[in-house]
């Protein structure tokens, strides 16, 4: 009964998994060939690399409990990882130009295609953001061993303050022959088409969602309800909470990865605590312990910053003399929005329920029903 | 000697008036996570708000009018915070109203951006405190000195306001036990108007002190002096207000010692190196009461 069911889930999945494929084709045409549509593109690329980090972060603030706010950092490390390893060698002296072309003098995806010609590339460049969100990990063990024992409030600061630190040491004049300092990271590879992205995304939120329903999923749920009731059945906290914030900052670091390949370049200006706080937006209005509720939230939030707002920006809307449409105007109505949201809709788009489990919901109803 | 004050005076006074200002900010949050144990990450952005109004309250008025006006415009903005934001959220798990603050934060961060058109401004020389000065043998603003007396005074007034009013010994009642200080007849609601009040009042002055000393104001010139006064609260012990003060005086002073010695890059990681190391040793700060948890 069990395995059937479970054969029937992985099927469910997989179905899934190649509908999502064959849409995010479909949108890449779309894009490329319909009026007024050459948004959806990098809205997509863009949702893709946000939905990954946004349930990274869910299963740390949603599934364990654990208040994070190192989000930005862990991407910041991803992102540096993925583009330092994959910048041609050819063009690391423009763009190390004031670091005699850096101390990295390799290109993993180009080592990858000596071999396999141009799947080699995409081989190194998956392997890369692999790599990115290791190191994403270590840094995050380190880390966690003095940061995990703190409660809610100081955990939430403490890390924080671990993403400011990352952000210092990167832009430090002494690690700049191996992040270019201050300056921008630039022409590494990226993937050319949308749906590389969306594969990576489906793959890692995939592992998410099965890490979630084991034994080790169902221990994360047991801490964030209760604590001491945890410890009293057995589960080791410190154990769980360290894996739950080293495989977050796993997931987190390869969303950095993509989110570099999707901004083509890099530079550690950009990954504030006001990152953080975006996805942490995007994970409360999609629903803290909701997967799926995080990935639409990633869509609608970036759909609705970037694209369909853009008309309140445009001053030709406005009437007479009324300068109220102009630069800025839509990210405050975007803000009022989500505002509103965080008042009144205070469980977000899903609660803590998942789209597929709405559909079973039903399912069993009909049959008690019958 | 004459050269070491020369030398080392300068990064003193820089450190304890840029502790002073981060006082002002710290008290706002840690009065407020005192009672509600809300951390109010809006409270950065209306300290910015509060440079903002100063600017185009100048561009219009009378400088001391203008001074008036912007206190009076960040204590009413932050109350209307309060109301709208918070009040709702009364009964709300805890981590609803924090994300009700990151979301007013993000809020208020872009209504100055589209006010200003993204536009650093410059802040207007205030009278008197702009002037220079010369402490032995050391040129400065004045506003360098003025600041720790002023942070000093107005800290001695909050902590009467706190030990022998009325109005104090319901805030200390509320921050121990919300739900009895409610039962014994306290008015709750009045209580947080007038710790939001407070809160405000102290960021509009700060900032005044703030930006006379780093003139340009952009939209997202708080975020930063706001976090670290958050760091200063929770370096002392987040709802202590004499832990709120020493923390932000410590933490100016060991930031300018950093700049001073030619490290400016990492001042402001060496002040959240100190939060993690203090945070490790002990958990609620330096002058944190224990929590105690409930089975």
């Amino acid at each position: 009964m069990l395995t059937a069911l479970k054969r029937k889930n992985a099927i469910t999945m997989m179905v899934v998994a190649i509908i999502i494929l064959g849409l995010s084709v479909l949108a890449e045409y779309v894009s490329a060939n319909v009026d007024g549509m050459s948004m959806l593109l990098p809205i997509l690329t863009k949702t893709s690399a946000y939905a990954l980090i946004a349930v990274s972060m869910n299963l740390l603030n949603g599934f364990t409990g654990l208040f994070s706010l190192g989000q930005a950092g862990f991407m910041l490390i991803g992102a540096y990882t993925y583009a330092i390893f994959t910048i041609p060698v050819a063009k690391r002296a423009g763009v190390y130009q004031y670091y005699d072309g850096g101390v990295i003098q390799f290109s993993i995806p180009e080592f990858f295609s000596e071999f396999f010609g141009e799947a080699g590339s995409v081989i190194g460049m998956s392997l890369t953001l692999v790599i990115a969100g290791l190191f994403a990990a270590v840094f995050a063990f380190l880390i966690g061993l003095p940061v995990l024992r703190l409660k809610s409030d100081y955990l939430a600061i403490a890390t924080l303050g671990f993403a400011e630190i990352m952000r210092t040491f990167i832009q430090f004049e002494g690690s700049a022959p191996l992040t270019n300092g201050s300056n921008t990271l630039r022409q590494f590879e990226t993937f050319d088409s949308l749906y590389a992205y969306v594969l990576v995304a489906m793959v890692c939120i995939g592992s998410i969602i099965l890490l979630i329903n084991s034994t080790y999923g169902r221990a994360f749920k047991a801490i964030r309800d209760d604590e001491i009731a945890a410890e009293a059945m057995g589960i080791n906290l410190a154990k769980h909470k360290m894996m739950s914030f080293v495989i977050s900052s796993f997931f987190a670091g390869i969303g950095g990865g993509l989110l570099a390949m999707y901004m083509s370049t890099v530079q550690a200006k950009g990954f504030t605590s006001a990152m953080t706080y975006e996805i942490l937006l995007i994970v409360v209005i999609g629903g803290i312990g909701s997967i799926s509720g995080s990935i639409i939230a990633s869509f609608l939030f970036i759909g609705s910053s970037e694209w369909w707002l853009r008309f309140l920006d445009e001053s030709s809307n406005n009437i007479g003399d009324m300068n109220i449409f102009r630069n800025g105007f839509r990210m405050v109505v975007f803000s009022v929005i989500i505002m509103i949201i965080v008042l009144f809709f205070r469980r977000g788009i899903m609660g803590d329920k998942e789209l597929w489990e709405l559909k079973f919901r039903r399912k069993k109803s009909k049959e008690v029903a019958k | 000697m004459e050269q070491l004050i020369q030398e080392y005076l300068p990064i003193l006074l820089a450190g304890v008036s840029v502790g002073g200002q981060y006082a002002l900010i710290a008290l706002g949050y840690t009065m407020v996570y005192g009672i509600l144990r809300l951390i109010n990450f809006a409270h950065g952005d209306i300290f910015t708000v509060a440079g903002f109004a100063m600017f185009y309250a100048v561009s219009s008025m009378n400088i001391w009018v203008a001074i008036i006006f912007t206190i009076v415009f960040t204590v009413v903005l932050g109350l209307v915070v309060e109301q709208v934001a918070y009040k709702p959220l009364r009964s709300a798990p805890r981590m609803s109203v924090m994300i009700s603050a990151i979301g007013v934060s993000y809020l208020l961060q872009n209504l100055m951006w589209y006010f200003t058109g993204g536009q650093p401004q410059q802040y207007p020389v205030l009278p008197w405190i702009s002037d220079k000065v010369t402490v032995f043998g050391v040129e400065t603003n004045r506003v360098t000195v003025v600041t720790p007396v002023l942070t000093l005074v107005l800290v001695v007034a909050l902590v009467t306001l706190i030990k022998k009013t009325k109005l104090g010994m319901a805030m200390r009642a509320a921050s121990r036990d919300f739900e009895t200080a409610k039962l014994m007849g306290i008015k709750i609601n009045r209580v947080i108007t007038m710790t939001f009040l407070i809160g405000s009042f102290l960021a509009a002055v700060g900032s005044m002190l703030f930006f006379s000393n780093y003139s340009t104001i952009t939209p997202t010139v708080g975020a930063m002096p706001g976090l670290k006064a958050f760091v200063a609260a929770v370096f002392g012990g987040i709802g202590s207000i004499p832990g709120a003060v020493i923390g932000a005086f410590l933490i100016g002073i060991c930031e300018n010692i950093i700049r001073g010695m030619g490290y400016s890059t990492f001042s402001d990681a060496f002040t959240f190196a100190l939060l993690i190391v203090v945070l490790c040793v002990k958990p609620t700060g330096l002058f944190g009461e224990k929590l105690e948890e409930k089975v």
